[in-house]
């Protein structure tokens, strides 16, 4: 087995037993860049000196910390929008391409205390608004299992990294669902957790209301891990909740005995691919197996979960991004001999063209006539979708279906077409709008060679049951141990 | 809810400071009919009496006590700033000659 498949315990053990050191896996992880990356381009930024120079400090010192930290000595990839004090942070936008922060993002400050090693940024879509990383404004990363395919996105660079065994693991940011699809188009594990659970302090804003900052792995104990390292209160950011942390890698006791499931059946209905109904009905018989109660519900609100996503995420972007105006950071155009032309000429080359069309869809949401019509009735509809979660979850331990209704597809298919695009955020942007946490993790390969996500989704702050499941799935299949040949 | 035009999208371009070539207009006013236009799925659902969910998380009115704490320095606050003088974010002319 090579380095890069082993778990996190796995490598725990071998940094313990001196089969290898801390500065050895960090160069381990850059000598697979390098030979990889010029296919893939799943990284922006390498943070190539500050990593060894810290891989040699914890190799001479020992933890830094007194007890060694959960993630001690290992190499992490961290999507671009998430802020690495002085390690550049473009969130895949021209307007930050030169950013240079001055702090840390909470789950930084974690992660530096738990001593993982930050290895670089990933590639994402353009401040998150896109489900294929192809709306970089720098390049566009490729699927590790097909090179004309897309990861998904928009934490796309993360998810190939992780897949290409680049990184051991990495973070991604999930807003309507771009930490669980491009999972799922990757082959890997992918954690939403509830909102609120893990500070947003330092993630680049997109839709306030929806962002989660969330693990992708090779694993589900994986996923454990690195959620036991994010998730806590933070007195930062004032959306951050306040409750215990339970234990989550204690959690992973194999046993979905006698566990209720409920299946909606709206996302397994029409405009989900057969091949991907096939393996959710296998995984599901998997689990059956294992003793746990499966029974189809419904969500009967599910067909409106994607305009009012698309209503309320560039609504809340429109607001967001009006901070990039080219006067306290990001880039200022040479043009415009007045303060509202430099704004205009500012944000006009800074923005991409899909970070331009939600802003404008966002603006005219919430404009005096059509607020109403569009940003109130998209409130009023979440709360429907929300509630028809709360009322199965009185029933119902987990809710499971697909991640995506397709597997990944070819670079520039959809592109020219946003709604077609849009579209495919159907399984993942409902679990956004009501805040509960969700998991995508492997189910199997289609005739293509394409991985397929299995999405588990749980209660608010339930996130030990959906490991649980999870990982009970995962040991009693092989899925996510396929890798992709590069 | 209808259809949006051309002015209408050049309008909203303005309000969010965005210029618009001729043809980006023309292209939005496209997309933009075809993605407002499925919006209208929404107005298939009943919500009389249903309130808006602005934040999943009963989270209301989260204060800090009122103490004076550092914060940042203005050097670092200007770090990134495009353009600076004399510990000032620097802005083109607002006022005419």
């Amino acid at each position: 087995m090579s380095i890069f498949d082993k778990k996190i315990t796995e490598l725990h053990n071998a940094l313990e037993q001196k089969q290898v050191s801390v500065s050895e896996l960090i160069d381990a992880s850059f000598q697979r860049i390098k030979q990889t990356d010029d296919q893939l381009k799943a990284f922006l930024t390498l943070n190539e000196e500050q990593a060894k120079q810290k891989a040699k400090q914890l190799d001479e010192q020992g933890s830094l910390q007194g007890e060694r930290g959960l993630l001690f000595g290992l190499p992490i990839a961290v999507k671009d929008n998430i802020v690495t004090e002085h390690v550049t942070t473009t969130a895949g936008s021209k307007m930050l391409e030169n950013y240079d922060p001055i702090y840390n993002a909470t789950v930084m400050d974690r992660i530096c205390a738990s001593e993982s090693i930050l290895i670089g940024k990933t590639n994402m879509d353009e401040f998150g608004m896109g489900g294929s990383t192809e709306n970089s404004a720098f390049q566009v990363t490729v699927n590790p299992w097909n090179k004309e395919y897309v990861p998904g996105g928009s934490s796309g660079g993360s998810a190939a990294a992780v897949a290409a065994r680049q990184a051991f693991f990495a973070l991604g940011s999930d807003t309507g669902g771009s930490i669980r699809q491009p999972a799922a188009y990757c082959g890997v594990v992918g954690l939403k957790p509830t909102y609120g659970l893990v500070s947003r302090f330092g993630l680049i804003s997109y839709a306030s209301s929806l962002d989660t900052i969330g693990p992708i792995t090779k694993n589900v104990e994986d996923a454990a891990y690195l959620l036991s390292v994010l998730a806590a209160h933070d007195p930062y950011d004032s959306t951050s909740a306040d409750v215990d942390v339970p234990d989550y890698i204690s959690a992973l006791n194999g046993n979905v005995k006698g566990l209720k499931v409920g299946v909606p059946k709206e996302l397994l209905g029409e405009g989900v691919d057969q091949e991907i109904k096939d393996k959710i009905q296998q995984a599901l018989k998997t689990l059956e197996g294992m003793g746990a109660i499966v029974e189809e519900v419904s969500l009967p609100h599910t067909e409106y979960a994607v305009p009012t996503y698309y209503i309320l995420g560039p609504s809340e972007a429109s607001s967001n991004l009006a901070r990039y105006d080219g006067v306290r950071f990001g880039m200022r155009s040479e043009s415009g001999n007045d303060l509202i032309q430099m704004y205009k000429e500012t944000r006009s080359q800074g923005f991409g063209a899909e970070v331009k069309r939600r802003i404008m869809l966002g603006t005219y949401a919430l404009s005096s006539g059509y607020y109403d019509a569009y940003y109130k009735k998209a409130q009023q509809v979440r709360t429907l979708i929300k509630q028809d979660f709360d009322e199965l979850f009185a029933n119902y331990d987990v809710l499971i279906g697909p991640t995506t209704p397709t597997t990944a597809y070819k670079i520039g298919e959809k592109v020219a077409d946003p709604l077609k695009m849009y579209l495919n955020d159907i399984c993942t942007a409902p679990v956004n709008l009501a805040g509960i946490p969700a998991i995508s993790v492997p189910c199997g390969l289609t005739n293509d060679g394409l991985p397929v996500g299995l999405q588990i989704m749980g209660k608010h702050f339930d996130e030990s049951t959906v490991l649980r499941v999870a990982h009970a799935f995962e040991q009693q299949t092989d899925h996510h141990s396929a890798r992709p040949q590069l | 809810m209808s259809g949006i035009t051309k002015e209408q999208v050049e309008h909203v371009a303005d309000l969010a400071r965005l210029n618009l070539s001729d043809e980006e207009a023309e292209k939005y006013t496209i997309q933009l009919n075809d993605i407002l236009t499925f919006f209208e799925k929404l107005k298939d659902v009943d919500t009389t009496n249903v309130e808006p969910t602005s934040h999943v998380m009963p989270i209301y009115n989260v204060m800090r006590e009122d103490e004076n704490r550092p914060s940042v320095k203005r050097e670092e606050a200007l770090k990134n700033a495009p353009d600076h003088d004399e510990g000032h974010f620097k802005v083109p002319a607002v006022m005419e000659e």
